[in-house]
């Protein structure tokens, strides 16, 4: 235990741990679509965030940006970035139609138990990560160095630099925008509707299949986001990334309440605090044990997750 | 491509009938008869190793390794499918308690761990299954008030503490892991030596020549599924399969749900403790690389493929798991991918495993006329 190491860096700690928790909030919105409106764990939505993490490499690769470049100027940063997302967001999106296409329609036509689709999206995930591994050669892949990165600011000694505040600052963006989705339009209406009462969504004259279809491609889009921020973040990828960070976002849906988009965000960004501040008292090997206790403990006392669940009545 | 489809279906269909033919003149075959199959069916099982048998052998690897690690994984499909296929719990960190049998016996009875009083394997083994019984009870008590899909991710983090506390954790040697894990002693006696590659006055139990140990293996197994079979069968497994088709009905018709779903894990972490035990008696060493979340995956794969709640099923479905990668080597950087694309298409057409047990496929079709508005 080492209290007077967390003591002295309680700050930075604290940013690294909310960098890292931007990123699992953005993938964890695809867990919790998902769950809101099918009530169904989507396993194979790691793979979706790792097809991203990809498309990114390639794509700044065929725009002729290779790993020893120098960092670009900030305009390329921001053309690079907005390049990046476009192509991550529509390769993910993609995937995770395609994922709702050939592993769930079916199963949903005949109201399967929910054990049933787990299997279909392990089957899913597997299929997916096995495929890019027999293409990358299961070596992992370099992604070029996009920011320098530089201190920006100091707050009360603990220093914020310029990629934390990309990374963070990007992924509360793209969390409004989804809100102000689901909230605030039509389409973000019917998915509500579905949320709440499927049966009666549809006698209402809302099309559930294209919504079902609606949030696949949302979830797949925001771990499109989320996989360009990693990209940034991480500097390489390889076939098996999804794995590990996807257990993590799928903790930190559950942890927020799952179904509930601000309890994506809060349960993200509070899980990516806690392990670190937990890897800080304990040391690193422990980060993944302190995230699940967190968890358990949370569940004990909230077994519907902090916000609770439900996507369609949680704002009603 | 939706004629390839319906062909398959009815492909499909054909097979299903010819199964439930081949079921009900099997229920109607006499007692002896019965008797008799199952008994030249195990007398089979047993004399595998010294059998050359041209197809089924695998040209890659040792088959006596491959067939004790089918009875192994039989061993560990039997354990979950209590858990999943008859109290209706998803534990997707089932290799925690396989762990936790594991490291029990390795812990106890290697001269090369740091806990000092060493025991022989004899000792261990009950040690271990008691050790994963309470580990299992140790999980189930605060998480099995939590509904379904909050289960599977709770268990998904303690099959992972389990692998970084055996990663990190002096008392498991951290990533050294531990040698000379013990086994059981003995060596042939002369009236053994007629059967193909035993010698005698070699060692019973060594890990160049598994006989032994796959013979060991298949009779825990045989033992272990008969118990089952009459708990199934039970007051416990009446219970469970209450609790599984609908738990809040059950417990408003007297069923104490929370003691049943724990005994379900108590025992199903005993019957993993135990074939994590067994594997690694043989294996002789022991470290954390052996106990990855994703194994525990496609065990779970494995028995819903083989068609949970039905022990065959779920025998089929782990021997397939254990054998297909063995024999196939040659086209290893494929398998997986051809395991997930099987296991896509499997529970598209039948949900209901390989083999399925009667009640649970009845409830799959319930399920399907229920199917709602808008579809």
């Amino acid at each position: 235990m080492n209290f007077s190491f967390v003591g002295d860096n309680f700050l930075s700690l604290t940013v690294t741990g909310l960098t890292q928790g931007a990123i699992y909030a953005l993938v964890a919105l695809g867990y919790t679509l998902v769950y809101g409106v099918l009530r169904l764990i989507n396993f194979a939505h790691s793979e979706v965030f790792m097809v991203g993490t990809f498309t990114t490499a390639v794509v700044w690769t065929a725009l002729g940006y290779g790993v020893n470049d120098p960092a670009p100027g900030a305009l390329g940063v921001v053309l690079l970035v907005v390049v990046a997302m476009l192509a991550a967001g529509a390769a993910s999106g993609a995937t995770g139609l395609v994922v709702e296409r050939v592993a769930y329609r079916t199963l949903r036509k005949r109201n399967a138990p929910s054990l049933i689709f787990l299997i279909s999206a392990i089957g899913a995930s597997v299929a997916l990560f096995e495929t890019m591994g027999a293409l990358t050669d299961r070596q992992p892949r370099g992604i070029p160095v996009l920011l320098k990165v530089k201190e920006v600011f100091s707050l009360f000694g603990a220093s914020v630099t310029n990629l934390q505040i990309v990374i963070i600052v990007s992924a509360l963006a793209m969390m409004v925008l989804l809100d102000l989705f689901i909230n605030k339009t039509r389409l973000g209406r019917g998915v509500r509707a579905v949320a709440q009462n499927p049966d009666v969504a549809a006698l209402m004259g809302v099309n559930k299949d294209r919504v079902i279809m609606l949030i696949f491609v949302i979830g797949g889009i925001m771990a499109g986001f989320a996989s360009v921020l990693y990209d940034i973040k991480v500097g390489t990828t390889t076939y098996t990334v999804g794995f590990l960070i996807g257990i993590k976002a799928f903790t930190a849906a559950v942890l927020g309440g799952i179904g509930n988009l601000r309890g994506a965000l809060l349960g993200g960004l509070l899980l990516g605090v806690v392990e670190n501040l937990g890897a800080g008292l304990f040391g690193n090997e422990w980060m993944d044990v302190v995230a699940f206790i967190v968890l358990v403990v949370v569940l004990l006392f909230r077994p519907n997750g902090l916000l609770g669940e439900s996507l369609g009545r949680a704002r009603a | 491509m939706n004629a390839v489809i319906s062909k398959v279906r009815q492909a499909d269909e054909g097979r299903v009938r010819a199964v439930t033919g081949l079921r009900s003149r099997w229920s109607n075959l006499p007692k002896p008869w019965r008797f008799a199959v199952v008994a030249a069916f195990v007398i089979l099982l047993y004399s595998l190793p010294g059998l050359e048998l041209p197809i089924i052998s695998t040209p890659d690897t040792d088959f006596n390794s491959v067939l004790f690690l089918c009875a192994v994984y039989v061993l560990v499909a039997v354990g979950l499918n209590v858990v999943i296929g008859l109290a209706g719990l998803l534990d997707l960190g089932y290799i925690g308690f396989y762990a936790v049998g594991a490291y029990t016996v390795a812990i106890l009875g290697s001269p090369n761990s740091p806990v000092v009083q060493k025991f022989p394997w004899i000792v261990c083994v009950p040690i271990a299954i008691a050790f994963t019984m309470v580990s299992g009870v140790i999980l189930g008590w605060p998480t099995l008030r939590l509904r379904g899909d909050y289960l599977a991710i709770v268990t998904l983090g303690f099959g992972e503490i389990i692998r970084v506390f055996a990663l990190n954790s002096t008392i498991t040697n951290g990533n050294r892991g531990i040698s000379a894990v013990p086994s059981p002693g003995g060596d042939w006696p002369s009236w053994m030596s007629w059967f193909p590659g035993i010698d005698a006055g070699t060692k019973i139990f060594s890990i160049t020549n598994v006989i032994g140990f796959y013979w060991l293996a298949l009779t825990i197994v045989i033992i272990c599924m008969l118990g089952v079979r009459r708990l199934e069968n039970s007051r416990v497994g009446r219970s469970w399969l209450a609790i599984r088709e609908d738990e809040d009905a059950a417990e408003i018709m007297g069923v104490p749900t929370f003691k049943y779903k724990l005994w379900a894990f108590a025992i199903g972490a005993a019957l993993g403790g135990l074939s994590g035990a067994l594997f690694f008696s043989k294996q002789t060493f022991i470290n954390s690389q052996s106990f990855d979340l994703f194994t525990s995956i496609l065990w779970v794969a494995a028995v819903v493929i083989g068609g949970a709640g039905n022990q065959l099923g779920v025998a089929l479905g782990a021997v397939l798991l254990a054998y297909l990668p063995e024999r196939f080597r040659e086209f290893a950087d494929y398998r997986l991918l051809a395991f997930g694309i099987a296991l896509i298409v499997m529970t598209s057409f039948r949900p209901q495993g390989l083999i399925p047990s009667n009640r649970r496929s009845s409830e799959l079709k319930d399920r399907a006329k229920e199917v709602t508005v808008g579809e």
